[in-house]
């Protein structure tokens, strides 16, 4: 019992992690907080589920191209939309949050709900791990998460574009001097935070199926996942994703299902009442939350 | 030749700004109209309009409340994204006084308001020393998850819900104490605003760590603007828990977060006045939009986008400029 809640902690945190990833990309670079990241998710899923179900293309080729499609999305929504009120932040935040709506409440309104649309897993046999059944899937989005995040960390550490990105984070103005350009930049962070959660679509959703409420509660999972992280800091993301993992796992297994949300709830309160900036949000402490 | 746009102040505005208001009676219908329209309006429409229209109309209301209430956060720099924190809070205060204790609603309806303000407020204290989307990043997740408490902990009737509560006596009752709360609330927080109490919070907005520089502690103000409007949005929620003689789940409901902020911004953010108007024109159009169903709330998402990028002003400052001055082109000089 204990080695499995364990082993399904562990891939519900990872799970949780992918989800936040995007979004903390996003806003770590560019200080988009990207509200429209849940319809991203949803969008890239219901994309795939038509390539495959309605065009009939192959698998790979639909994730391919939706994952494609989704950064496109992204970027054309900080191309028109975000550009133009760049560094209000509460424009930004009321206009990805009403593209975010629209979109989702759009699946909605045609009826994009039920068990049909749902996403192929890989490969399907489980494994007897510990006690508990896991099923291949599962393992998949675990070795995926941990290749993403080492995959992400090369890239902001060692190719130009990456330390380009991180430069904008730090210092916008200073970036531009050494021939940045933060509006491409910002740019690409935001296509890169929907193509992220266009791959946490591809992993995770095949889980369960698609619906436009999987697009909310994306959206939350990911800002409480960043918020006890500490926005813009990956391994404060990934420590936060574990620490609710396991919390929403272990309720899960020894009170009851319905409590794993107020557990995450608490959990925000908590660290928000002892830790303002999250666990690692110390970078920009000062000017931003405080 | 290139042009320009050149904007001049009304004669009449520039007269009517000092003593010399008082001088004709044009300069002061000048000032007071635009006052004592709305107040009209919400006296007269009622009873012109049949019973669809008046319930209509207490929606109006109650999304007015809502929108001056996020209207008051944002002066004080917090966006809130969950008005419906404080909607639902007020109309499960209301609700369990009034279901399980049996008070009737003229006591509830006060009780639930300041009940419902510092409830939220509490929950909100840990937040409070949050800026800008940090703040509003919990705002948003605090109802949604609120919503799942109950479901899980089946408080206060669970998913049923409780019904059966005491309606208000009679319809007319209920629409001129819900227009008079709102006039009151539009005009009184207006004035609150203009004080000196209110500039302090325009401060914050402004720039916190001057204000915190003044002598000033900040969270002491953002707890009682939280407060004040945490206790607008309650009372709205607790009326509309005796209009449906129902409290339930649904008050916590995406809608009674969205289309406040859509008011706001599309009536005009940063004005009371423009958010009011922003109901008065989002709520009757949403009814009449009725028949496409959950359409609606892409609209509302659309019309936010739009109205953010395009035109972020909102409608009432751009009504303002029109009343108070007249443009003309002019030609640009070398």
């Amino acid at each position: 019992m204990l080695a499995g809640t364990a082993i399904y902690a562990i891939i519900n945190s990872v799970i949780l992690a992918l989800m936040a990833i995007g979004f903390n990309l996003t806003f770590g670079i560019s200080g988009v907080a990207n509200f429209a990241y849940g319809a991203f998710y949803v969008l890239s899923a219901y994309a795939t589920w038509m390539m495959i179900n309605l065009l009939g293309f192959s698998y790979p080729v639909s994730v391919l191209l939706s994952i494609l499609i989704t950064a496109l999305l992204g970027a054309a929504m900080y191309r028109f939309v975000l550009m133009r009120v760049r560094g209000q932040a509460l424009s930004e935040v009321i206009a990805t949050f009403g593209i975010g709506l629209a979109v989702l409440e759009l699946f909605r309104y045609f009826g994009f709900v039920g068990f049909e649309y749902n996403l192929p897993v890989f490969a399907d046999y489980s494994f007897f791990i510990g006690g508990a059944f896991v099923d291949m899937q599962r393992l998949l989005i675990v070795a995926i998460g941990v290749v993403l995040v080492l995959g992400l960390w090369v890239f902001t550490h060692h190719t130009s574009l990456g330390l380009a990105f991180r430069g904008i984070a730090q210092d916008e103005r200073t970036a531009l001097t050494f021939g940045i350009n933060p509006d491409k930049i910002a740019m690409l962070a935001v296509a890169m935070g929907a193509g992220l959660a266009a791959v946490a679509a591809t992993v995770i959703i095949p889980l369960g199926t698609i619906s436009p409420e999987e697009g909310y509660d994306v959206l939350i999972k990911a800002l409480a996942v960043c918020i006890i992280g500490g926005l813009g800091s990956t391994g404060g993301v990934i420590l936060a994703s574990f620490v609710i993992g396991f919390a929403e796992r272990f309720t899960d297994s020894y009170i009851g299902s319905h409590w794993t949300m107020i557990v995450s709830l608490a959990a925000i309160l908590i660290v928000l009442a002892v830790k303002p900036s999250g666990f690692f949000g110390k970078q920009k402490e000062l000017e931003e939350r405080i | 030749m290139k042009k320009r746009k050149e904007r001049i102040d009304r004669g009449i505005k520039v007269r009517s700004e000092d003593v010399f208001a008082v001088c004709s009676w044009r300069e002061m219908l000048y000032l007071s109209s635009p006052r004592w329209l709305p107040v009209f309006i919400f006296l007269t429409l009622p009873l012109l309009l049949g019973p669809y229209w008046q319930k209509v109309m207490l929606s109006v209301a109650v999304f007015g409340l809502l929108a001056i209430s996020w209207d008051i956060l944002a002066q004080t720099g917090m966006i809130s994204l969950g008005q419906a924190l404080f909607f639902g809070m007020g109309a499960y205060c209301a609700g369990v006084m009034n279901h399980y204790f049996g008070i009737s609603p003229f006591i509830t309806l006060p009780l639930a308001a300041v009940a419902g303000g510092a409830i939220s407020t509490l929950l909100l204290l840990p937040v409070l020393r949050l800026r800008g989307i940090y703040f509003s990043m919990v705002t948003l997740i605090l109802p949604l998850m609120l919503v799942r408490v109950i479901e899980a902990t089946k408080i206060f009737g669970g998913t049923e819900g409780l019904s059966g509560m005491t309606p208000l006596p009679s319809i007319w009752i209920e629409i001129y104490l819900i227009f008079g709360v709102l006039t009151a609330a539009l005009f009184g927080f207006r004035r609150m605003l203009t004080s000196d109490f209110g500039l302090v919070l325009k401060g914050i907005n402004d720039n916190d760590r001057s204000v915190t520089n003044a002598g000033i502690n900040i969270y002491w103000f953002k707890i009682q603007a939280l407060f004040i409007a945490g206790s607008v949005g309650a009372f709205a929620g607790a009326f509309m828990t005796h209009v449906y003689m129902f409290v339930g789940m649904p008050v916590f409901a995406l809608d009674y977060s969205i289309l406040p902020i859509a008011a706001a911004v599309v009536g005009g953010p940063g004005s009371l006045a423009g958010a009011t108007l922003g109901a008065c024109i989002l709520v009757p159009l949403s009814e009449v939009l009725r028949g496409i169903g959950g359409l609606r709330i892409v609209f509302y998402g659309a019309f936010l986008v739009v109205f953010i990028v395009a035109i972020p002003e909102g409608l009432f400052h751009y009504a303002q400029r029109k009343y108070h001055q007249f443009e003309r082109w002019v030609e640009v000089e070398k």
